[in-house]
Parts: structure tokens; sequence; C-alpha cells
């Protein structure tokens, strides 16, 4: 792998390069401490230093909402206007995961071109990132990026070290390569072990995923999941967050006053109540408790069985999203348990307080 | 997988088709034979028994149906409608010439090359011969690759019977044997047998169980007491082939809402065996 130095004073130089002809998203803070993906001008309001932000990069690929088809009597015009070449900067390994499980899904048999031509048009450009309480990506093994990645900045005392992932990543650093130092001594070496090892030493929470596929079996009809039911809000915020979901629904929305109809594309969610309701009314998932067995399925025991490894990348933002506290981390937990009792007496004296 | 669909490039494209017969089969189903409407795609158009199409009407939303007719039979495709949602209420005020949007095939269909030289017994209560109907057609087509050819099939009242005709005609047939059910007899001119499907069993005799496949479709409930009556026959439970129906949103294995376990009812389905069933418990 190509591998080369950048002083941290010539970033906003070389953002500034890259970003000439390309939207350049980032993460921006938002809302005192929430952050999210934005696009940036002003480079200055780039904040390098966060933890998550509220929604996903997938957001940037497959907003909420598009535009799939203009339907004309005449026949269907594709709609593509949700796809623009983007550098996207500043994502953190559990991103670059999340993006790469969404690759592996949307060309998985049928190749998704809504997705696929939004994903040849965007740049990843990951960044290296402190862990908080919530992060969870040193037990799903997600602290790590081999690929997925165009360019990728370790950021040191003064300088990053750039892992050049791709081609596209290389022709980035030679529109500048004046800026970049092409030797990586010994002590830089040094520094990256150093900082490495503080990381890991950082995470507060480790959860033993390989032992989920085989406790979700046991504990399929344990009572755990009638709990988390009732508590559930079924408000389907999980979902919105999760670098891995990818459901939707599809809308024909005839355009008021016009002779076409746009056929649409939404995000949807497995835990919202009409998730599974088929014409005539019967409803495969009625209650919440099946319904958010079919998440933690899909993130905990279905993929680990088919690709050996979570669909989850350990981002927290389950942790810090959900309001009744039904997470990754608690159900993992529970399942593993640990009483649910706790979190759900938990939240009941919060409410009280 | 076999990919021999219409649209490659978009899987999402809908493919015009022109509605070229459509007549009532109940009060509330509706037959609705297709062509699609570029000739060279229509008589190239390959798929397997069990498979289905994604159906749509410009304004009303897109939904999955069984295509009902056999593979044999190139050129049409047809579908039984019952009048339920929104998309079927928008499809039952079309009429004949008028155009709808097609895609697909899709899911696993019947394993028909497997079944190949064994006996088979088709089970279809309701709206069930819906999918049914292009296997057992299938199996008649090509009559000399299969051995016995048994069809029971139950509807609740003589008028709520799909393909009354065609079924009656096929019990003059000596080389099918086909038992025909009706819960309530509302007519007083029902000469045939009264009762829940499931009172069809003790008519076929001399079952070869592990020679036979045998594939059932119906309502919910119907499942649970037919399937016991199958394990009775000693029928190996992968031999024992259902196809289920999930909501879709694009048949494609992408919107995620026919997901059960860690499978896809539109990729890995809509056929499962009764093995699948036990194995992973949300699919009945």
């Amino acid at each position: 792998m190509r591998i080369v130095k950048l002083q941290k004073e010539k970033l906003f130089p070389f953002l500034d390069a890259i970003s000439e002809n390309t939207d350049l998203w980032a993460p921006v803070k938002k809302n005192g401490d929430k952050h999210i993906f934005e696009e940036v001008e002003d480079f200055s309001q780039i904040d390098l230093n966060y933890t998550r932000t509220i929604l996903p990069p997938r957001k940037i690929l497959l907003p909420p909402s598009i535009n799939i088809f203009k339907a004309k009597k005449e026949g269907y015009e594709e709609d593509f206007s949700h796809v623009s070449k983007k550098i996207l900067f500043g994502v953190h390994t559990c991103d670059i995961h999340g993006l790469l499980i969404m690759d592996r899904f949307y060309s998985y048999v049928y190749d998704d071109p809504y997705y696929s031509k939004a994903r040849e048009n965007v740049l990843i450009l990951g960044h290296s990132c402190w862990p908080d309480e919530n992060c969870l990506c040193m037990s799903t093994n997600t602290h790590v990026v081999e690929e997925g990645y165009d360019l990728f900045f370790t950021a040191l005392e003064d300088f990053y070290i750039v892992w050049i992932g791709s081609s596209r990543g290389d022709d980035l650093i030679r529109l500048r390569s004046q800026l970049f130092d092409e030797t990586i001594t010994p002590k830089d070496i040094q520094s990256f072990i150093q900082w490495r090892e503080e990381r890991d030493q950082a995470f507060q929470t480790k959860i033993d995923f390989s032992a989920m596929p085989d406790l979700m079996e046991l504990k399929y009809n344990d009572s755990l999941w009638e709990k988390l039911g009732n508590a559930c809000l079924a408000c389907g915020s999980c979902s919105n967050v999760c670098p891995t979901c990818n459901c939707y629904n599809v809308l024909d929305k005839p355009a008021l006053g016009e002779d076409f109809s746009e056929i649409r594309r939404c995000w949807d969610a497995c835990t919202l109540e009409n998730y599974s309701e088929v014409a005539g009314g019967e409803n495969f998932r009625e209650n919440r408790a099946n319904r958010l067995k079919l998440w933690y399925t899909h993130k905990l025991q279905a993929f680990i069985s088919k690709y050996g490894k979570p669909a989850c990348v350990g981002c927290g933002r389950c942790i810090v999203t959900c309001p009744v506290d039904i997470n990754v981390k608690t159900v993992a937990k529970a399942l593993d348990g640990e009483k649910v009792d706790s979190f759900w007496n938990r939240f009941y004296q919060e409410v009280r307080k | 997988m076999d990919k021999k669909e219409l649209n490659q490039t978009n899987p999402f494209l809908p493919e015009p088709g022109r509605i070229v017969r459509l007549y009532p089969l109940t009060d509330d189903v509706r037959f609705f034979q297709v062509r699609i409407a570029d000739m060279d795609k229509a008589l190239s158009f390959r798929y397997r028994a069990g498979q289905f199409a994604m159906v749509s009407i410009l304004g009303a939303g897109e939904a999955p149906f069984s295509i009902s007719s056999t593979p044999s039979r190139p050129g049409l495709l047809e579908f039984c409608i019952r009048h339920v949602g929104t998309v079927t209420n928008a499809l039952f005020r079309l009429k004949e010439n008028d155009l709808v949007g097609l895609r697909g095939p899709y899911g696993n269909g019947f394993p028909v090359e497997k079944m190949k030289g064994k006996d088979i017994l088709i089970v279809m209560g309701g709206l069930g011969a819906a999918p049914l109907r292009s296997v057992l057609l299938y199996c008649l087509d090509n009559r000399d690759q299969f051995g016995r050819v048994i069809l029971l099939h139950g509807a609740k009242r003589p008028a709520e019977m799909i393909f009354r005709e065609e079924f009656f005609d096929l019990k003059k047939r000596d080389d099918l044997e086909c038992y025909l059910a009706v819960d309530e007899d509302d007519t007083g001119k029902w000469n045939d047998n009264v009762g829940v499907v499931t009172t069809l069993f003790p008519m076929i005799k001399g079952i070869d169980p592990k020679n036979t496949y045998s594939m059932v479709c119906g309502p919910p409930i119907m499942y649970k007491f037919v399937l016991k009556e199958l394990v009775k026959l000693d029928i190996p439970k992968d031999q024992i082939l259902m196809t289920l129906e999930r909501r879709m949103k694009c048949g494609v294995g992408k919107c995620g809402h026919c997901a059960i376990d860690y499978i896809y009812t539109c990729l890995d389905g809509p056929v499962f065996t009764y093995w699948d069933v036990i194995h992973m418990r949300e699919l009945i």
C-alpha cells in the first residue's frame, strides 16, 4: 500500500485543491454537541474531533427520499438526480465498514443502479477517531479498515499518516503532491504504534458478538423479547441511524396538476407497525416484540451466519438515539444473561424524576 | 441464479404489458391475461412455475402477483387477482387492451427438475390455486415426465372456487386424480364433496411417500391442517413444498419487507419446504 505523510497545517490547502470541482461533505457541529455530515465550503466549519454523526453516511448516497422514476403514460424516465460527484471527508472506520456492507448488499444477485451509480461518484476519505463509552467497534472488529476508502487519514501529533486505498485516491494526492511527504520515518511509525495502543485501551465496552447467533436461537422464545417489545415505541429511529439498515418503501405519487407520477423510494424501518402488512390486512409481525426480533436477527444473527461478522459496525448510534434504551449494547447484554429488567427499570426511574 | 428478467440494466423499470383477456373468476377475483407489449420480449420471456412478477399501475403503485400460467405455454402471462388493496383496486378498473407495468420473473419457483419421475400431490385452498395452477398445468403439459398427478382443491362455497370449469374438465381426464370440495354448499346444486380440503385426503389411495412431491398453497389457517395430513402420509419434509405470501416492494432483495430470518422471500422463496418452515420458525 502507498502511504504518505501530510502536515496538519497543509490539510486545508489539500481540501481546497480537491474540492475545486467536487462537492466536499464533512462532519459539522450542530445543536451544541451533535454532528452531521454536510456540504462545506468554509473548511473552518469542519469538526474532525467528532465521535459520530446523527445519520450515517449512507444518507449521502441514498437520501431519505429519492425519486427513481418520472412515470408518464408514454413510459418511465429514470431519475438519477440524487447522484452527483462528492467527496466525503472524515469518515470513521465503523462507517466505512457500514458502506462496505451496503456495497455487498446492493450488488447481491441484482445490482441496484440507484445505489451503485451514487457510490461510484463518491470518494471516501476516512479519518481516525477516539472511542467514547458507546463505541463498540473493537467488539465488532470494525475499528480497523483494510478497504472501502480512497484515502484514510490517521491523525497523530502534528501530522497525518495518509493511507492510499485506491487509484482514485492516489489521483487526489497527485493533484497536490508537493504538499505530501513520501517518507514515513521510524519515529512516525513509533508514534502510530503508541497512538494505536492507547486508542485500543480507550474502549470501555466489550461484547462477544460471536456468541450472538447461538444465543438468538436459544432465546428465541425468551420472555426478554416481550419486555423489550413492551418498552419499544416502534418509532423506527434505530433504523434511521443505523449504517447497515437498508429497508425502503416505494410510493407512487401523482404530481398535482401534471401528467406524470413520481415513483419515490423512501427509507422504511422494520420496527414500524405496518412493515409486514400485506393487502387484505394480514400482518405477519403485528406485535412489537416480533418486529424487534427481526431487527436483532438481522444485526446479530443472520449476517454472522452468512458472512461471519455481525451487521453491526459498533458505531453506537442506536445507543445514543433510542429513547427507551433498546440498542445493540443492551440487547446483547440481555441475551448474554444480564437482566433486562435492569435497564427497563432504569428507564422508568428516569421518567419519574 | 438464472437471470433472464426484463430490463436487466435497471431491475426496477417496468415493461409495458397489454391486457388481452380479462374475466371474473368469482365475485372478487379476476383473471388477467397479459402479453408483453414488445413482441420480441413477449416471445423470449421465460419463467419457472411458481415464480412471481411485480405488476404496476401508474398512479396506484406496484405489488407482487404469482404467475398462474404455465411456462410450457409461452407468450402470455396469466394472473388471478383478488380485489383487496390499492393496487388491485386500480387493476379492477382496467379493461381489455389497457396497459400495466411488468417486472420479473422473480423468486425460485418449483424445483420441477427434481420432481421429474415423481408422483405429484397438489393441495390448494381458495386463492392458493393461483400459483399452483402454473405447476399443475406444467405437469399436465409434460405428462410423460411425472408419475401420478393428484389434485385436491378446496373452496369456501361453489361460487368462490376459482377455475371451477377448468378443474371440472380436468376430472374427466384419466391421467389425473382430481378431487374438489367446498366447505359449505349454499347452492344445493353442488354434486361433489362437502367439507374442508383435508376431508379429501382419505380418498387418495396408495401413496408412495418417498416418491412423492407435494405442493401446498392456501390461506394461512389451511397449512396447519394440511401439513399434518402430509406428514401422516409420511412424505419427507423436504418434499413438501409451499409457496408463501409476503409484503414486497422490490422483488429483487433490496427493500427488505419480505425478510424472514436471514432469507428474503423474493430471492430464496417464495417456494419453501416444510423443513424450511420448521427451521426458520417465522415462515408460517
